[in-house]
């Protein structure tokens, strides 16, 4: 038998050149450096407010930095600081998605979570946290004895103490939200630009020029969203920057479906000053999760994850919920937190040079993106920019991943499920490929449509996949083996 | 549509087209039982041997040496002849009480009622993150079933020079479909301390230019890219190597696919992950039936047809006792 290795061409490959080309890829009013998160809420919210929008991101989707691994929660803020410009953030990030989740066929579950005490130090803390909770004008905040906790979660184990439930804590898909963003800027004139690093930019007094890898990008403002690389931007672009990116990564363990079963809410710890500690968790998917832990470390990139602190973390989860000791592992995952040397968002806006920063947004960013995106757009009228509002903007409709809601396969003709553990359909696939966003890249084909995410991790579909996605990423699953007399 | 999912009921319904469902389904069908319907989630039935490549097949089920395809066609083929219906396409989404199987197909969802209903879902390989396995997650880190779908079924390759992990026999298997679809495996990696019972063979990875490390932990796996470039790994002596790579395969440590008995609340072996079964093969809930790989340890199709005929006649016994 002989064999002959073909290399695909792909057309979605996009070698940045060493020598940046002077092509002007978008002449707009705003540009959004990094996708993000908070860069595709912004990029929505200036579409909205009547700006022509660029988002730029130098990965080949979005959501390929500190956004692809969080814990999912919508936060309703009651433990954040008070008066700060982060709780402001989350509260207005909490109403807005509330507001709009339903026409973007967003799911959102109100699992509410349960701050939980196992020792009297942690219980002694309950009044500070009530107290901060009041202040931050969280009202349905109560104290929950060891029976009430038990009749909620009545897998939990039985030496916890006491909580505090906080019943307007959410979980949601941290994926399509942001995607959902994304295209409602791109469905109301916005552009996005991918595989294009901003190296540098000039502000010559009423605009500026970026420059990408893939060419320059000309706006009046300039929006820096660019998370673990915001301090690099700001360097790169405008010389220097206030705050540096200190990666904090965070390691997660995710159990299998059935696990779903032994909790309903989100448990969370009494939190420290530096972190809110290990969260165990159900995801929208049907999941229950542990984690994150907490780790500084030098690169941005790496979200590697270490034996030791997975085993730790699933020792954790079983010590209060004792029937995760049966339960297989899925995944495990780690996300890296773009903490800076100070814990406040690093906001600031330069009416002069019409450049605003938004910096070190951690774990509240997918609650607080839809707030910090309106404060950006009042940021924009100081920086001296006029618009006038959309109309009657259009809105997208996101395809539902959620388990509890019908899913694509629950509509018949989807021609063949792909992905057999997270029910997967060709139909999913192929529209994830096609559209106004399309994936760019196989994590984000994952993203949008959960396939290999499951219990058997690929096993089962990754050969049907690699078909699928055939020619399709620059880094594909799968190459042509040719000629031969192959069976 | 088939006529089994068009009125809803059947007498056996056996969940997985693979050699122990088939195997099952044509005894039954041979003994006289009325409607005996295999549901398999793959368009095409056959199961695991599909993409098998290399013989031996058949031996005792048709006493010639078969490669995987041919084998899974000429079990197909026997289960059609003998007059068992096989629904494709079809996803068993849930087991319910009194054989109530809730089903999804592109044509829609229903549900099946079967007095018996058997459990021939097998086993799959356990993936690298369920393993804790160290490092960054990469593309080109797979199994040796995805690995062998990807070569057999798509002419495919998901890499060019992949380390092996594991010292099973599918480890030897996932190096031999490497050799045969021109991927250059660079090492083979047996990890933990208990040395395997498939030494004797390891001369074959050597033979074919991969050396081997026995008794070697994973230390870390990374790449700057979207694609593995090295894995560290520390020998048995202690001495740490770093493998320059493009991709890994992560062999054998078999699971059985008990999702469905999981979810519905079946009793299961804490250790194994399997059914519990009694001796004539039934789970906790007495409609259930379970067989072949689903059961551990991992057998050959051999096996796994031999046991679906044994749990066969058990279901036979069953349903003739009302």
């Amino acid at each position: 038998m002989c064999y002959h290795l073909v290399m695909n061409t792909q057309k979605n490959t996009q070698t940045p050149a060493d020598t940046p080309s002077t092509a002007c890829l978008a002449d707009v009013d705003v540009a959004v450096i990094g996708g993000g998160v908070v860069g595709c809420a912004v990029a929505r919210r200036m579409s909205l407010e009547g700006a022509s929008v660029v988002l730029i991101e130098k990965a080949a989707d979005i959501l390929d930095g500190a956004s692809k691994g969080n814990s999912a929660i919508l936060h309703t803020g009651f433990d954040a600081p008070p008066d700060s410009l982060e709780h402001q953030c989350v509260r207005r990030g909490y109403e807005e998605y509330l507001t709009i989740c339903k026409k973007m066929n967003l799911p959102v579950r109100p699992t509410g979570a349960m701050v939980t005490a196992w020792t009297q130090e942690e219980e002694d803390r309950f009044e500070a946290i009530l107290a901060k909770g009041k202040k931050n004008g969280i009202e349905d905040l109560r104290l929950l004895s060891r029976k009430e906790i038990l009749d909620r979660e009545p897998a939990m184990a039985g030496h916890v103490r006491a909580a505090i439930l906080v019943p307007g804590e959410s979980i949601v898909d941290p994926w399509s939200a942001p995607l959902a963003y994304l295209k409602q800027s791109v469905m109301n004139g916005g552009q996005a630009l991918f595989n294009a690093r901003v190296i540098g930019g000039e502000f010559d007094g009423k605009r500026w020029t970026l420059e990408t890898v893939r060419g320059q990008v000309k706006a009046g403002l300039v929006i820096n969203a660019a998370g673990l690389y915001g301090d690099r931007v700001e360097a790169d672009v405008r010389g220097s920057s206030f705050f540096t990116i200190k990666p904090r990564k965070g390691q997660f363990v995710v159990f299998d479906k059935a696990a779903s079963k032994l909790l309903s809410s989100i448990v969370l710890p009494v939190p420290t000053a530096r972190t809110k500690g290990i969260v165990l968790f159900p995801t929208i998917f049907g999941n229950l999760v542990v984690g994150p832990t907490a780790e500084e470390q030098e690169s941005r990139s790496n979200a590697s994850v270490d034996r030791a602190i997975l085993k730790e973390l699933q020792a954790q989860a079983i010590a209060k919920i004792p029937g995760l000791k049966d339960m297989p592992v899925t995944t495990t995952y780690a996300g890296i937190r773009p903490a800076t040397e100070e814990s406040p968002y690093r906001v600031a806006h330069d009416p002069d040079q019409n450049w605003i920063t938004l910096g070190g947004i951690r774990s509240t960013g997918l609650t607080g993106a839809l707030g910090i995106a309106r404060h950006t757009a009042e940021l924009a009228r100081e920086c001296g920019l006029s618009f006038t509002a959309l109309e009657s903007p259009k809105t997208p409709t996101m395809p539902n991943l959620a388990q509890d809601l019908p899913r694509d396969f629950n509509t018949p003709g989807y021609e063949e499920i792909v992905c057999h553990c997270e029910m997967v359909t060709q139909r999913e696939i192929q529209a994830a490929m096609e559209g106004e966003l399309p994936a760019g890249s196989l994590s984000g084909l994952k993203r949008r449509t959960r396939a290999t995410m499951g219990r058997c991790q690929g096993f089962y579909c990754s050969a049907r996949l690699a078909e699928l996605t055939r020619n399709q990423f620059a880094s594909p699953l799968g190459m042509e083996i040719k000629g031969g007399d192959h069976e | 549509m088939n006529k089994a999912l068009e009125t809803g009921n059947c007498d056996v319904a056996v969940v997985g087209a693979g050699p122990t469902g088939l195997a099952a389904a044509t005894y039954l069908k041979n003994k006289g039982v009325q409607n005996v319907l295999v549901l398999d989630r793959e368009a095409e039935a056959g199961g695991i041997p599909r993409h098998c490549g290399h013989p031996p097949f058949g031996l005792l089920e048709y006493k010639r040496i078969m490669s995987g395809p041919a084998y899974a066609r000429a079990l197909t083929r026997t289960a059609l002849d003998a007059g068992v219906d096989i629904a494709l396409k079809t996803s068993v989404t849930g087991l319910e009480p009194d054989g109530r199987l809730t089903l999804a197909t592109p044509d829609g969802s229903g549900t099946l009622t079967a007095r018996r209903v058997l459990l021939a879902t097998g086993a799959r390989e356990t993936p690298r993150a369920a393993r804790f396995v160290p490092g960054q997650r990469k593309l080109g880190i797979t199994t040796t079933g995805a690995l062998q779908s990807m070569v057999h079924l798509k002419e495919m390759i998901p890499f060019k020079s992949p380390v092996i992990v594991g010292s099973e026999r599918v480890s030897f298997s996932a190096l031999f479909t490497c050799r045969m679809a021109g991927v250059n495996p660079v090492a083979m990696v047996e990890e933990g301390a208990k040395p395997s019972v498939w030494r004797p063979f390891c001369h074959l990875g050597r033979l074919a230019g991969a050396p081997l490390f026995i008794q070697s932990e994973i230390l870390d796996i990374s790449g700057d890219g979207d694609r593995v470039e090295s894995i560290r790994i520390r020998d048995a002596r202690g001495w740490e190597h770093k493998i320059p790579c493009d991709g890994i395969i992560f062999t054998g440590q078999f699971t059985p696919d008990s999702a469905l008995a999981r979810m519905a609340g079946f009793k299961l072996d804490p250790n194994t992950g399997a059914p519990v079964t009694d001796k004539t093969g039934r789970c906790s809930d007495p409609a259930y039936f379970a067989a072949g790989n689903l059961l551990p340890p991992t057998n050959m199709s051999m096996n796994c047809w031999r046991q679906g005929r044994k749990i066969a006649k058990q279901i036979l016994k069953d349903l003739n006792a009302g």
